[in-house]
């Protein structure tokens, strides 16, 4: 691991401010919710990879679960009490992982995610040519010269929410006049979450990938479906020589509110569940509350943990794909659709494909398909009704 | 070494002085102003020595420039008397001295010194400052607030450090010969205190407002004007160096920003309240806090905007109070610059 | 899986219970200096049956058992000292009940305190209770079973320990029971004026026992909040600063505090005195009284208020204060060590001497101050050492530093609290003989088998 690392790793006091937000109300750190144990809160995390850098513990089967189960949702950055170390802590996990991924030493479903990603270039095992399944019927324009390229990502390509949300997308850009294109199956996987899981080798070489594809077709400025490729966009690539004007989503439906799009009425009280990569990582909290709080007729909830306090949905860092997180009561997923129901909103906005699957899957598990749902937040306007 | 040219001549033939009847704090007759001023020259206690806030106004009251608030702060330390509590004053002597730890950083004209300042970097941004190197800290630091804990010599002994300090990691390396300075307590350490104290200043120091309005003169078809009502509070520093006053007018003509009619402004300006406060003087602190406040609102001013961040910090909860809204002068022509 | 965890797994389900090296050796330790010791199970109990069953269970099989809270005590009191089970209370953690008008919350032993108050400001917003200086993350039950102490206890009656109204515990024999009026009606309002069992829990650090609910005073959330510090250099006159403070009768929270960091700070005393009030003419009113109150001081100008811009309170209002955990990193280190020790007020100058001298002695730094308790009934004095986790020297310096101050506490009049087992021996050696004699025979008495935190208050 980097000295910038392993110099600082004994600072943790595992004083235990990252277990909760900003405001206290409950353990926020998707992990330590899960699972309890000190090991599995962030002080935990750091303690046991002092320890095995050390060599007081190897790294076994427990500790390869610890470390994969963060979901890099960064509530352990916002809390910490310790301004010389907090801003390292989930680099310094993913640094761990990363040795792990070298050593070979990695959980059974990671090595299948990574491994996936190696094959087939997307965790679904999908083939290459159906990335650009998700837009026909459209009539969507590959890339060329367009001022904007969106980039739907793996989960857009091939999720079945990712693609609805991609669809909804990518009609209100188009009837709002946008001039884009996208890249169907000359699109790479942005890498986010490989390198959130620690396949450094393999996050850059997605990387380099993209930006020689962008690079090639001129690609300047980009809008993404994912915030997870958005943070891969603004603050991986540029290191890698891929500089582009980066947006997230709904950063351009919001420009296009009152002007180039007129929402409808949309009779509903909605909560908003803030993306991790969204916020916490890149500080984008008022676009999708600007947008929800312009449709005539939503009542506009906040849970009790929002913006930079926001419970993540748990499927960050690679555990979207690699589920390391499993089943239970105590899935952060669970936890968040419980506090928005709280609030009394039927339905619960997201921004990111991710968080869209795994707060569906949630309403399932919950039983209370019948009480909220979840839709995202093109979708919320196209349902409304575009005048 | 660096004694104060002050003329005792000139007071004795004084005979408005100025200094002691236009005081907003100090409340004494005519003949008793004179006989306590001249026990002051004279180096015998007065209660002036006592009762002075360390508003520096009298420096602009004088009309023979005198330096009668630099005479008050050398008599005070002569005798002893401490306006603020010692442990208050020694612990902020160790804060604000140098330390040593000057990081070499590559400049380009135009140069601002921040002063002590730093944590108001972020002010420093957008159109109206683009191109502006900044530096700043406890090494470059005109110690000019020892006005108001009766330390000349503090300011004496520290200034020619600093201002070697300045002239040789900074403004020589950058090739500048002018400093802007951002807080105009070293604007007025540089064009007033360290004259009266015969301290050479090698460089020449530009006031932030100058330098504010000078560009906003380049910017002026990107200024959309306010149309708003502005109070300003004039710190105690600006005392030092009146003839920079006019650019708050000028300023806020250029940005469309009015500035109603009060009763405290220009020389009759009441002080934030911070010193007094650190005097222990609670309730002349409420007190003038109350007056000032109440006269802003009472012209119909919706902002405050503030020359020194120190006023801002002292006075911001106040004027919010009273349903105005404290803003940085630099931030009031962002606003009017639309960023 | 050997069959103590089938069984344990039996009785939390077995993603509860751990045997793993990973598991081992995060509850081995706190963040203190003492040495580490592995438990062989580390169980998380959902309730309060399942936690009387682990105790049956233990009992049985002869098992140590060491309840956990936070686990922030840093004087290793959670540290399985004889192995066995650490049984982290931390998923019983609800809410069951907030009695407005009686002014009490029962929560379940895992409770932090974060948690509570963030409840409380949600859905009770004019009721808050007393927080300690610990991270939110410390627990309520864990934080009155050592005699805790917060924000509230110098204006509302003392330590955390004598706030409760109300305890379920079960005992180190297994039997669960209820103390105080919850044993006899339903409320959780008193402890009084039945026999005041509550005290056989609170102080013994889970030695007679495990607290699995807690009945705790709640108090008026004024609207208004603020703070005036007071400086000074003269140590000695601190004690009649305080006397003068104390007296008005106006000050919810009153420190003291004496620390080397920044430099310029440097010998100076500040005495940070926390207000809060209903209206902001009674806030100003209640200001004018202590600033009144230390007229005949600050007019020498000896000593006097810091002025205080509002945007330079905010560390000072905040309750919990980040500020205590960022102490721990001025070595770089992360970690720090600290006796608190409870002392007659009086005794501050002479605390605060003897804890410079110590650290003089070993080459460290230090923090040292003290929290008024219940209206100048006490002081919580704390030396505080912060060390480097990396350097081994410089934690043996501490841990030298920090058995000098038990001892120093002690002669001094004082009693350090929550203090680790050198500590805790160092206390019961000059009891009176009568008293530990009476503590040992309680302690047999609740807990037969000698299950509960072994090593903790026993006389050898």
């Amino acid at each position: 691991m980097d000295s910038e690392y392993t110099d600082i790793i004994h600072r943790c006091f595992r004083c235990g401010w990252c277990k909760l937000p900003t405001t206290y109300q409950d353990f926020n750190c998707p992990a330590y919710l899960k699972y309890r144990f000190e090991s599995f809160a962030s002080g935990g995390r750091m303690w046991l990879i002092r320890a095995w850098i050390n060599g007081e513990i190897e790294a076994s089967e427990r500790f390869n679960q610890i470390l994969f189960s963060c979901v890099t949702c960064r509530n352990c950055v916002e809390a910490c009490a310790l301004p010389k170390i907090k801003d390292k802590l989930v680099d310094i996990f993913i640094a761990a992982r990363q040795d792990l991924v070298d050593q070979g030493n990695i959980p059974p479903a990671v090595r299948d995610y990574l491994k996936a990603m190696t094959v087939n270039g997307n965790p679904y095992k999908m083939p290459q040519e159906q990335r650009g399944a998700w837009a026909e019927g459209l009539n969507i324009d590959r890339y060329e010269d367009q001022e904007y390229l969106f980039y739907a990502g793996d989960v857009g390509s091939y999720d079945e929410l990712g693609m609805k949300m991609a669809r909804s997308t990518a009609r209100l850009l188009k009837s709002a006049g946008l001039s884009f294109g996208i890249l169907a199956e000359e699109e790479t996987s942005d890498g986010n979450d490989v390198r959130a899981a620690g396949e450094k080798g393999l996050a850059d070489y997605l990387a380099q990938t993209n930006i020689e594809t962008f690079n090639n077709k001129g690609v300047k400025k980009i809008i993404t479906l994912s915030p997870h490729g958005y943070n891969a966009f603004r603050n991986e690539y540029p290191a890698l020589g891929g500089q582009f004007e980066v947006y997230h989503y709904t950063q351009v439906l919001n420009s296009f509110l009152g002007d180039k799009i007129h929402t409808g009425r949309y009779e509903k009280k909605v909560a908003y569940h803030d993306p991790c990569y969204l916020g916490r990582w890149n500080q984008e909290y008022f676009a999708p509350r600007r947008i929800l709080g312009s449709i005539p007729g939503l009542k506009l909830a906040e849970m009790d943990r929002n913006m930079n306090n926001a419970l993540c949905c748990g499927g960050g860092g690679g555990n979207f794909f690699t589920d390391i997180l499993g089943t239970g009561p105590d899935l952060s997923s669970r936890a968040r659709v419980r506090e928005a129901l709280s609030t009394g909103a039927e339905v619960i906005a997201v921004a990111c494909p991710q968080c869209y699957k795994m707060l569906d899957d949630a309403v399932k598990d919950e039983g209370v398909q019948d009480r909220i749902r979840v839709s995202d937040i093109a979708g919320i306007i196209l349902e409304s009704g575009m005048k | 070494m660096h004694e104060l040219k002050f003329d005792p001549e000139i007071c004795k033939s004084c005979t408005s002085c100025d200094c002691i009847m236009k005081c907003q704090y100090i409340d004494l007759e005519s003949d008793q102003a004179k006989s306590e001023h001249a026990k002051l020259v004279a180096g015998e206690d007065s209660s002036i020595l006592h009762d002075c806030v360390t508003c520096y106004a009298c420096e602009e009251y004088c009309p023979f420039g005198n330096h009668p608030f630099y005479l008050i702060v050398e008599r005070q330390e002569q005798r002893g008397v401490h306006p603020a509590p010692k442990p208050l004053e020694e612990s902020q002597v160790i804060m604000m001295g140098p330390k040593g730890r000057i990081k070499p950083k590559e400049l380009s004209p135009p140069v601002m010194n921040m002063c002590f300042f730093t944590v108001m970097n972020g002010g420093i941004r957008g159109s109206l400052f683009e191109g502006v190197s900044k530096f700043g800290g406890s090494d470059v630091f005109c110690n000019l607030m020892f006005l108001h804990f009766a330390r000349n010599s503090t300011i004496r002994q520290r200034l020619p450090l600093m201002i070697e300090n300045i002239m040789k990691n900074f403004l020589e390396p950058a090739g500048a010969k002018e400093l802007i300075c951002y807080h105009d307590e070293c604007y007025g350490t540089y064009t007033s205190w360290a004259p009266a104290f015969g301290i050479d200043v090698p460089f020449k120091p530009v006031h932030l407002f100058d330098f504010i309005y000078n560009r906003l003169v380049e910017l002026k078809e990107n200024i959309k004007p306010l149309g708003i009502k502005v109070a300003y509070q004039r710190p105690c520093s600006n005392r030092l160096c009146p003839q920079t006053d006019h650019f708050v007018d000028d300023i806020f003509s250029l940005i469309g920003a009015e500035r109603p009619k009060r009763e405290f402004e220009y020389e009759n300006a009441l002080c934030c309240g911070g010193v007094p406060e650190a005097q222990q003087r609670f309730e002349l602190t409420e007190e003038i806090q109350h007056k000032n406040v109440e006269d802003m609102k009472a012209s119909g001013a919706a902002y405050c905007v503030f020359n020194c961040p120190f006023c801002f910090w002292t006075l911001s909860e106040p004027v919010l109070k009273a349903g105005l809204i404290p803003i940085m002068m630099s931030d009031l022509c962002l606003m009017a610059l639309g960023e | 899986m050997d069959k103590i965890t089938e069984r344990l797994a039996e009785i939390v389900g077995k993603d509860y219970v751990s045997t793993s090296a990973e598991e081992r050796f995060i509850y081995s330790r706190d963040q203190g200096v003492q040495q580490p010791h592995m438990p062989d199970y580390v169980v998380l109990p959902d309730n309060a049956r399942q936690v009387q069953e682990i105790i049956h269970l233990a009992n049985n099989d002869s098992i140590p058992v060491v309840p956990m809270g936070g686990g922030l005590v840093l004087s290793g009191l959670t540290i399985p000292l004889a192995g066995g089970i650490v049984l982290d209370m931390k998923r019983m953690n609800r809410i069951l009940e907030v009695n407005e008008s009686s002014h009490y919350a029962v929560v379940e032993a895992g409770t932090s305190q974060g948690m509570l108050d963030a409840y409380l400001k949600k859905h009770h917003p004019r009721l808050k209770h007393s927080l300690p200086d610990a991270p939110p993350a410390a627990t309520i039950a864990g934080n009155i079973a050592i005699h805790g102490s917060g924000h509230l206890s110098q204006s509302e009656g003392g330590f955390h320990s004598e706030m409760v109204t109300g305890l379920e515990v079960v005992l180190g024999s297994g039997e669960m029971v209820k103390l105080g009026s919850c044993s006899t009606v339903p409320g959780w309002f008193s402890r009084a004026p039945l026999p005041d069992l509550a005290g056989l829990f609170l102080g013994w650090n889970g030695t007679t026992g495990v607290i699995t609910k807690v009945g705790i005073k709640l108090f008026p959330r004024p609207r208004f909040h603020d703070v005036l510090i007071y400086m000074t250099e003269d140590i000695d006159i601190a004690p009649d600063i305080l006397f003068r403070i104390i007296e008005t009768e106006v000050a919810e929270d009153i420190n003291y505090a004496l620390s080397p960091k920044p430099d310029y700070l440097n010998g100076f005393q500040m005495i940070v005195i926390n207000l809060v009030a209903n209206t902001e003419i009674e806030l100003n009113m209640k200001k004018k009284i202590i600033r009144d109150a230390l007229y005949d001081y600050y007019k020498t100008k000896e000593s006097g208020f810091m002025p205080l811009p509002p945007a330079m309170k905010g560390d000072f209002l905040e309750a919990p204060q980040k500020a205590l955990s960022k102490f721990a990193d001025v070595k770089k280190g992360g970690g720090f060590e600290y006796v608190g020790a409870i002392m007659p007020v009086e005794k501050i100058p002479d605390a605060c001497r003897e804890g410079v001298r110590i650290t003089d002695r070993y080459g460290i730094t230090y923090s040292l101050g003290a929290r008024i308790i219940g209206r100048g009934h006490s002081a919580m004095f704390f030396f505080a050492y912060p060390f480097n986790r990396a350097d081994t020297q410089d934690i043996e310096k501490v841990s030298h530093a920090l058995e000098d101050t038990n001892a120093a506490a002690l002669k001094l009049g004082g009693i350090p609290w929550k203090t680790e087992v050198s500590g805790q021996k160092l206390i019961l050696e000059q009891m009176e003989p009568q008293t530990s004699s009476l503590m040992m025979k309680i302690k047999s008495l609740l807990d037969p088998n000698g299950i509960m935190n072994p090593g903790n208050w026993e006389v050898k």
